[in-house]
């Protein structure tokens, strides 16, 4: 049975912040398709095409009949808890400090046997619930949880280690001015997050919603305009040590690609909103988040994206709009590896169009803005990395990895 | 079509000499290269040889960085016209001196060094667990609990839950270790331990607490393998190699390891022989950790599998008693040198059957047995292997 | 006219004699800027990089890169900017007759009534009403709406509702006479724009923008300390800058005013 965790108490300015260690990071290449399917929360493992055995560690050629056809499947997650033990006196430096740390050997329903971490509701000869998750040096470790719910199950201290929890935790959503912005900071609040700091740029203009956000209670409005990096220095000088998870909720949509427009104005705005905005929001805050990532209760954990799925593929209708989300996916990717030794995860939520007004002549399906907010707290929760919302997204990545060349073709209609 | 099981061929003519222990050190600055050079020089003083008779050698060792055997024949100014690197772990002992045997029966050799040896820096033991194996790499390190403690504690807590084994009776094994070990003065460890205070040491991964655990340290072990009639030229004594088993990658469908590959094999090892496991005289097993000794006393044959503890309780296992066994202390009690490790009980085991082995020696040893077990890969050790030997007076 | 006397004002003004009153919103990324319909091509505000700051990016020297459109902060307007006066010779600001960039100003102040109603429009009686009081106003004058809009907080400066800005201006038939009957060689305002906030409703729309520049005059917004300045004898320096057939520019409007 876990306790609930206590809120944090206020840091003492005196101590010195612990830093960042890191688990061992290597890995061979062919264990990246654990991480892969950590980042999207689902359960892999190679299975030979030939005779069908699960195996594990991932290998180069089957235990069983020596084929080198070992693709990487989603597989079922049940397996039996076969023996634990808790290391006391770790080597390594990061496990030393969290030490007391348990782990076990599972035996999988189909097959193979894992070492895992455990949860503590975890308990010899039970089933018990397998999943890879992103651990503090970014790659995929396998995790054990029961396989029935329990109390407060979230707040077990290993598996807060790979997630990023909003709860207790303080949040900045960089743009409150959108639907998705507004929605976010509720389903924030819904999660637990101690503090949720709205930003707002141009406060002089008002924008739908203004009403009720001002009426919310337990958040701070503050001025931010990612585009200007006075803006956003001003606003890290005032609470960067303090932002434990930022989510990036800049919007500039509008529909157009090269040739239907004149000139360069709003392709400019786009850049200058999505990509330098993204830069000056890194620049500012991730130096501070980098530096907390171990700093208690609520450490910096996480920095997430609300990305167009046209980041991914390009859609001549909003063409303009889709590089420039390129732009920032292809960044976004730099600040993860230089986020990682902080042991900040970077999360992208791909998303299709939305149903706000820039994607009015959109036809459905569309995603509700509330969706994504969803979405945003869920991937927190489960340590993913790379999450898709809504239909179109997952279509769109489904058919990407089958052939980009027909979905290139069939987004030109 | 099944593959036909043959007779495999004797070691009719094979032996072993020149045991030679170099004394451990906790930590040394000295390089891998040192300790085996230590190691060859003693070989050649103590068989009256000059280092130019040496035509094979055998070497085993996790720190000699970008050096292989090949390397040390130079280094060494060594000719051989026999070489083999040994990748084997606590293994490496046994298959030296399989591979050697034949290499000195067909004559492609006629007198083999076999030699351990590995340097002990501060970090020498992490460096070594980081790049141990890419199944540990992979999927053990990532879990924190720093190479082989974690896994060996996984193993030691099924097997104990399976047999009903409680930590007193794997503590009997450490213990009468020890007392042997205060006999030998080139052991780490000079102080006496109790079972209570084997009970009261801090845990490390639990089940393994502290007395389960070797200190890594830095040293060399050798011996030389030739034929009989080469011995005689030389006026060195020597015992025979009565039969050897390896086995690797044993039972891959236990789902947890509760068996080594001796358990394979055993039967094959007292056969040849022509012994059973009551004729022996003394026994050196693999301890790192005490649980997979008590493993090896079943896969050995000395008692029947989940009687192990029954076993230990019912024998007393220092040098004057019943059962001698790990005489010089066993590397819990003297320390773990890398691969010498490996060759700590076999080299043992050769002094007690040539009467040499002066503080440590089992009265009227004659009949000796040595396992080696190691390379735990993921979630169980790969490789075992045992040797049998008999001593001039046999 | 005698050089002794322009060495007479660099005298006063170095004594004080002569004030020099600065009439310029600091630029800044934060200010207001003109909101459109978003259809169109927007704006871009003000933005200030910084290069270095005496760091490895430059150890000795701090500087920025400055980017804004032509029209933010406090701008000038040439007849360029509007359709009305796109034919006009010498339209943009680096063709317009240098010798504009100095001229005297009339200063109207309709504060007490732009702070009942912010929609409050300048028009002919008022103007006449000011004349009757201050004398007619001379031709190629600056004419400046002082509204006192510019002591706002930001928010109530723009004063965005959901049908649009409402900020005080003049109404079309002004703009004309002050044109034509007046011959101003500019209007100046205190707000967003030399229009009313409204002024997309009026006929013509923007009657300023329409009048000014369709008779190749000039604008100026975003003035402040419009309160120091006597309703008449002020002398206002307006130089944009020279950009290559620019429409406008922001730039240091600053007034001459005599001490006594």
């Amino acid at each position: 049975m876990i306790n609930p965790i206590d809120p944090p108490r206020r840091k003492n300015p005196l101590l010195r912040t612990r830093l960042p260690a890191s688990p061992p990071r290597a890995r061979s290449r062919k264990s990246h398709g654990f991480t892969r399917a950590a980042a999207e929360g689902r359960f892999m493992l190679q299975r030979c095409a030939a005779c069908n055995t699960f195996a594990y560690p991932a290998r180069d050629a089957c235990p069983s009949c020596l084929s080198a056809d070992l693709p990487f499947v989603d597989a079922p997650r049940r397996g039996t808890l076969l023996a634990e033990t808790t290391a006391r006196v770790p080597s390594d430096v990061y496990f030393r400090e969290r030490a007391p740390w348990r782990i076990g050997l599972v035996k999988m329903d189909c097959g193979p046997t894992i070492v895992a971490h455990l949860h503590a509701d975890c308990s010899e000869g039970a089933p018990v619930r397998m999943s890879f998750q992103l651990d503090k040096s970014g790659q995929a470790v396998a995790f054990a949880r029961p396989e029935e719910e329990t109390p407060n199950m979230d707040d077990d201290r290993q598996w807060r280690e790979m997630t990023a929890d909003p709860k207790f935790r303080r949040v900045l959503v960089t743009n409150g001015r959108s639907a998705i912005g507004l929605e976010t900071v509720t389903a924030l609040q819904a999660a637990g997050a101690k503090t949720v700091f709205v930003g707002v740029a141009e406060p002089w203009r008002p924008f739908a919603g203004e009403q009720h956000l001002r009426k919310l209670d337990g958040i701070e409005i503050v001025a931010l305009d990612a585009s200007d990096e006075k803006s956003v220095a001003n606003l890290a000088a005032d609470i960067g040590g303090k932002v434990d998870i930022l989510i990036n909720t800049t919007e500039y949509i509008r529909p157009g690609g090269v040739l239907d427009r004149k000139g360069t104005a709003i392709a400019r705005e786009e850049i200058d909103h999505a990509y330098l905005g993204f830069l000056n929001l890194a620049q500012g805050f991730g130096p501070a988040m980098r530096m907390r990532g171990a700093d208690g209760v609520n450490s910096s954990a996480a920095w997430v994206n609300v990305l167009s799925v046209y980041a991914l593929a390009n859609w001549p209708a909003y063409g303009a709009y889709s590089a420039s989300q390129a732009a920032c996916l292809s960044l976004s990717h730099c600040l993860r590896a230089e986020l990682r030794p902080g042991g900040v995860k970077l999360t992208n939520l791909f998303t299709g169009p939305v149903d706000t007004e820039w994607f009015q002549m959109v036809p459905p399906p569309k995603v509700a803005p509330r969706a994504i907010a969803q979405a945003i707290v869920a991937a927190l929760k489960s340590g993913l990395e790379d999450v898709y919302v809504g239909d179109v997204a997952e279509e769109i990545r489904q058919r990407l990895a089958a052939n980009p060349k027909a979905l290139e073709r069939e987004l030109d209609r | 079509m099944t593959v036909e099981k043959t007779q495999r061929a004797s070691y009719d003519g094979v032996v072993m000499a020149v045991p030679v222990t170099i004394p451990y050190m906790r930590y040394s600055i000295e390089s891998a290269q040192w300790w085996i050079g230590r190691a060859l020089s003693a070989l050649v003083a103590q068989a009256g040889i000059k280092s130019l008779d040496i035509d094979g050698l055998c070497v085993s060792s996790f720190t000699l960085g970008n050096d292989s055997g090949v390397g040390l024949t130079q280094h060494f100014g060594l000719c051989v016209r026999w070489l083999d690197t040994i990748p084997l772990g606590g293994a490496s002992a046994i298959a030296a001196v399989r591979k050697a045997a034949r290499a000195v029966q067909a004559r492609d050799a006629d007198i083999v060094a076999c030699v351990a040896g590995d340097a002990n820096h501060v970090d020498s033991f992490r460096q070594t667990l980081e790049n141990f194996s890419r199944f540990n790499q992979d999927a053990v390190y990532p879990y924190g609990a720093g190479g082989a403690n974690a896994s060996f504690a996984l193993i030691a807590r099924n097997y104990m839950r399976t047999y009903g084994v409680t930590r007193e009776d794997v503590g009997r094994i450490a213990v009468a270790q020890r007392a042997n070990a205060l006999r030998n003065p080139n052991a780490l460890m000079k102080t006496p331990l109790s079972i209570e205070q084997y009970l009261a040491a801090r845990p490390i991964s639990d089940p393994i607490h502290l007395f389960d655990c070797v200190m890594p340290c830095a040293g060399a072990e050798a011996f030389l393998v030739m034929r009989d009639d080469t011995a005689a030229s030389l006026g060195l004594p020597a015992a025979r190699v009565l039969s050897t088993i390896e086995r690797h990658n044993a039972f891959a469908d236990d789902p947890m390891q509760l068996r080594g590959g001796w358990a394979k094999d055993i039967g094959e090892l007292y056969a040849m022989a022509g012994v059973t496991p009551d004729d022996l005289d003394v026994v050196q097993t693999y301890d790192d950790y005490p649980v997979i000794t008590m493993m090896q006393f079943e896969d050995l044959g000395f008692c029947k599998k989940g009687e192990g503890a029954a076993f230990v309780r019912e024998h007393d296992l220092t040098i004057d008693g019943d059962f001698p066994h790990n005489t010089s202390g066993g590397q819990l009690s003297v320390g773990q040198a890398g691969a010498a490790g490996a060759y700590l009980g076999l080299v043992e085991g050769l002094r007690q059957v040539l009467g040499t082995a002066g503080p440590t020696q089992v009265k009227a040893a004659r009949l000796a047995l040595a396992s080696g077990f190691g390379m735990i890969n993921y979630d169980r050790g790969l490789a075992s292997g045992a040797v049998i030997l008999a001593g001039p007076a046999r | 006219m005698q050089s002794s006397n322009l060495l007479e004002l660099a005298g006063a003004i170095s004594s004080g004699a002569v004030r020099v009153v600065d009439l310029t919103f600091t630029l800044s990324p934060d200010f207001p800027v003109i909101v459109l319909p978003p259809e169109f091509s927007p704006a871009a505000p003000v933005r200030i990089q910084e290069l270095s700051r005496y760091d490895a990016r430059g150890p000795a020297w701090y500087w920025n890169n400055v980017s804004f459109c032509e029209h933010t902060g406090t701008h000038f307007d040439a007849p360029i900017h509007w359709f009305t006066g796109k034919d006009l010779p010498n339209n943009a600001v680096d063709t317009m007759p240098p010798k504009d960039m100095l001229a005297p100003a009339c200063v109207i102040d309709c504060s007490a009534q732009a702070k009942q109603d912010p929609d409050f429009l300048l028009t002919i009686p008022v103007v006449e009403a000011w004349e009757a009081q201050h004398g007619r106003i001379p031709e190629r004058n600056w004419v400046l709406l002082r509204t006192d809009w510019s002591k706002k907080g930001w928010r109530d400066y723009a004063n965005l509702r959901d049908d649009g800005a409402h900020t005080p201006g003049p109404n079309p038939a002004v703009m004309k006479w002050l044109v034509e009957q007046r011959g101003i060689i500019g209007f100046g305002t205190e707000t967003i724009g030399t229009d009313a906030g409204q002024a997309g409703h009026f006929d013509p729309p923007y009657p300023a923008h329409h009048f000014l520049h369709g008779a190749g005059r000039y604008g100026l917004q975003c003035l402040c300390n419009l309160d120091q300045l006597p309703a008449k004898g002020a002398v206002i320096i307006a130089s944009p800058l020279k950009i290559q057939n620019g429409s406008g520019s922001p730039l240091r409007v600053i007034a001459l005013v005599s001490s006594s």
